[in-house]
């Protein structure tokens, strides 16, 4: 049963009950994406992402050099290397611009799905919290208390350290940790959605719970979820390169830009070209996400972002 | 808020923190449990790991003894357990020493660090909040709602990174690097190194507060009773200040407390920026050597670190909302 036309929701949560969730209010989808890409700051934004994403991605095969090939002395600036390079040699004297170009694609792909395993998970858990109340409610949002009790970084650090940095562990960790932040925000959201009367109505004609949930619930939280799904990526994105930093990589012989920054960190005086690439290409990439989210956020009526839940 | 309240209001708050507290720790026990059991899947022993590959069969069960992990799981988690309750969290399995006098100075270095952070970013940013809020949509407040979104976006090991490129390194050099603090010597005698990492942790949590600051005391302007104080003539500094902040503080403390227990996981990395000596520096060791006990004590800390913050917000949060107050009775 398809229902694009609902009046705007506008659940005006109790405080503390709510954990002072957002307020919600405006317009509903179709028009947030389209007015959201209207404002500049979305395009902007998205200009930002479509580089660095193309960079990511694609950059390697414009690579000068082999990921690994030596070129020079270790951190020698431009000019100064035995094989020519744009940008000077890293902390093994390795071509910077090469390892640049090959170093984004293990962040962005692992922050990709991460985001995508904890907008699943949140999402789920979310509606079925909201929907069924009562005991399993407040079951699920106890457990998600839990996990939000160990800031992301550490329990990354934690459980990295246990299992092995593999991409499969890393998505697996960012994931689970991220879920209960979209979690809060969809059952925030979902739980008036659950006492308005087409809910009543489809329970009334015999509708599964799966369906209700999916077709009824779903459509009336897509909203504040694309602007945390959005906001959840901007954060998967720092996490990752922040573990990446702090020396957690699949492979320490692959080039990422969060274990760049950290290699190349004692040859900024010499070469700064090590650091300054990476730094340049995290912060663009995480302001250009920032400011799509922003505008889709605006677009929908505002939400209030905040950084443990929203 | 009126001094001559009601008993029968105080009596619904202690009520209310009680419930919030016995929350709490039933969270930190899940938490604990949890922390108990990840341990427990390590791959590798312990006591194998100590003494290395070469290690005799009959000194390896010596030490699984001396360690007590010979006994049953659950004993094993009601003695750690019944340690950390009692501020004996046991030894370190690395340094052979107990936890509280291996971890103790990095731990005051790293609270010196929170609460510094925590003093220069609350101020901060209620008066970023409050100005942006009074000059709604007019330049200040673009300029800084654009800024802060940056900040926000941005992970704070890359703003600390531009941080020392430009103070420390490439442009100026007038603040340290490297954050040294000798041993036996507080972080508070060397001021100039502790600059660098208090702004990142401040530069991360501001956008938050503010935002939030901006947004709450942007709705009490405009309420009734802020229009009543405008048009008895009570300047504008007064209004804000005296009549809107108040009324604007529980949703603040709610992100304050949330942004204190983010520095709790901030920390981690800004201490590796900075070779700052504090209980990140001690995680990351124990993680490399297995050292379980001091992975566990410390996880569990900052566990308690957050559920307490947050605790403190709730009961801030209804001690400066009248409302809530009431409805508590």
């Amino acid at each position: 049963m398809n229902l694009p036309n609902h009046p705007a929701v506008s659940p005006v949560p109790p405080l503390l009950e709510e954990d002072l969730a957002s307020v919600m209010e405006g317009e509903r989808p179709p028009g947030v994406l389209r007015s959201g890409f209207r404002l500049w700051r979305t395009r902007v934004g998205l200009i930002f992402v479509t580089i660095l994403v193309a960079i990511a991605l694609f950059g390697r095969y414009i690579a000068p050099y082999a990921e690994s090939k030596g070129i020079a002395l270790p951190n020698q600036p431009p000019g100064k290397t035995r094989l020519p390079s744009q940008f000077g040699s890293g902390y093994k004297g390795q071509d910077v611009w090469t390892r640049f170009l090959y170093g984004g694609r293990p962040i962005l792909i692992a922050a990709l799905l991460a985001t995508v395993l904890a907008l699943f998970l949140g999402t789920v858990i979310g509606l079925v919290a909201a929907y069924n109340r009562g005991k399993l409610d407040d079951f699920l949002m106890r457990a998600m208390d839990v996990i939000l009790a160990m800031p992301q970084i550490i329990a990354a650090l934690v459980v990295l350290s246990m299992f092995g940095a593999t991409t499969k562990v890393i998505v697996l960790t960012v994931g689970i940790s991220t879920a209960p932040r979209i979690a809060r925000v969809v059952r925030g959201t979902a739980v008036s959605v659950v006492e308005r009367d087409f809910v009543a109505a489809a329970e009334s004609l015999g509708e599964s719970k799966t369906r209700i949930l999916i077709s009824e619930l779903l459509p009336n939280v897509t909203a504040p979820l694309l602007v945390e799904a959005n906001l959840r990526l901007t954060f998967s994105i720092g996490v990752i390169a922040g573990i990446g930093f702090l020396g957690f990589t699949p492979d320490p012989s692959a080039a990422n830009w969060g274990l760049m920054i950290y290699q190349n960190k004692g040859g900024i005086v010499p070469n700064h070209w090590g650091v300054t690439l990476p730094v340049a290409a995290i912060a663009l990439l995480t302001i250009g996400t920032g400011m799509i989210g922003d505008g889709i956020s605006r677009a929908t009526g505002g939400i209030d972002r905040a950084r443990g839940d929203a | 808020m009126s001094t001559n309240r009601g008993m029968s209001n105080n009596l619904g708050v202690v009520r209310f923190v009680a419930r919030r507290l016995a929350l709490g720790v039933l969270t930190l026990l899940i938490v604990s449990l949890v922390v108990f059991a990840a341990t427990q899947l390590l791959p590798s022993d312990p006591a194998q790991s100590i003494l290395g590959r070469n290690a005799t069969e009959a000194s390896v069960t010596s030490l699984r003894h001396e360690l007590g992990l010979d006994q049953p799981k659950l004993t094993q988690y009601t003695k750690w357990l019944k340690g950390i309750v009692t501020g004996d969290p046991g030894r370190s399995y690395a340094a052979k020493v107990p936890i509280t006098s291996y971890i103790s100075d990095r731990v005051v270095n790293s609270l010196f660090l929170l609460v510094l952070a925590s003093i220069v970013s609350i101020p901060v940013s209620l008066w970023l909040g409050a100005h942006s809020a009074r000059k709604r949509d007019k330049t200040f407040d673009n300029v800084a709602s654009n800024v802060m979104l940056g900040l926000a976006s941005v992970p704070e090991f890359v703003i600390g990174i531009i941080l020392i490129i430009l103070f420390s390194t490439r442009v100026w050099h007038i603040l340290p690097a490297v954050t040294q603090t000798d041993i036996g010597q507080g972080p508070w005698t060397n001021m100039t190194g502790m600059i660098l990492p208090t702004v990142v942790l401040v530069l991360g949590a501001v956008p938050y507060i503010s935002r939030t600051a901006r947004a709450a005391i942007i709705e009490v302007l405009e309420s009734d009773y802020v229009e009543m104080a405008r048009l008895k003539g009570a300047p504008e500094r007064i209004v804000l200040w005296r009549h809107a902040m108040p009324n604007s503080l529980g949703p603040v403390f709610q992100v304050i407390a949330l942004n204190v227990a983010y520095f709790a996981g901030g920390v981690i990395v800004v201490e590796a920026l900075f070779n700052y000596q504090g209980i990140g520096g001690a995680l990351r060791d124990a993680v490399n050597t297995r050292d379980l006990p001091v992975i566990q004590f410390l996880v569990m800390s900052l566990a308690a670190v957050y559920v307490l913050t947050n605790i403190a917000a709730d009961v801030a949060t209804v001690l400066v909302t009248p409302r809530l107050r009431t409805r508590l009775q």
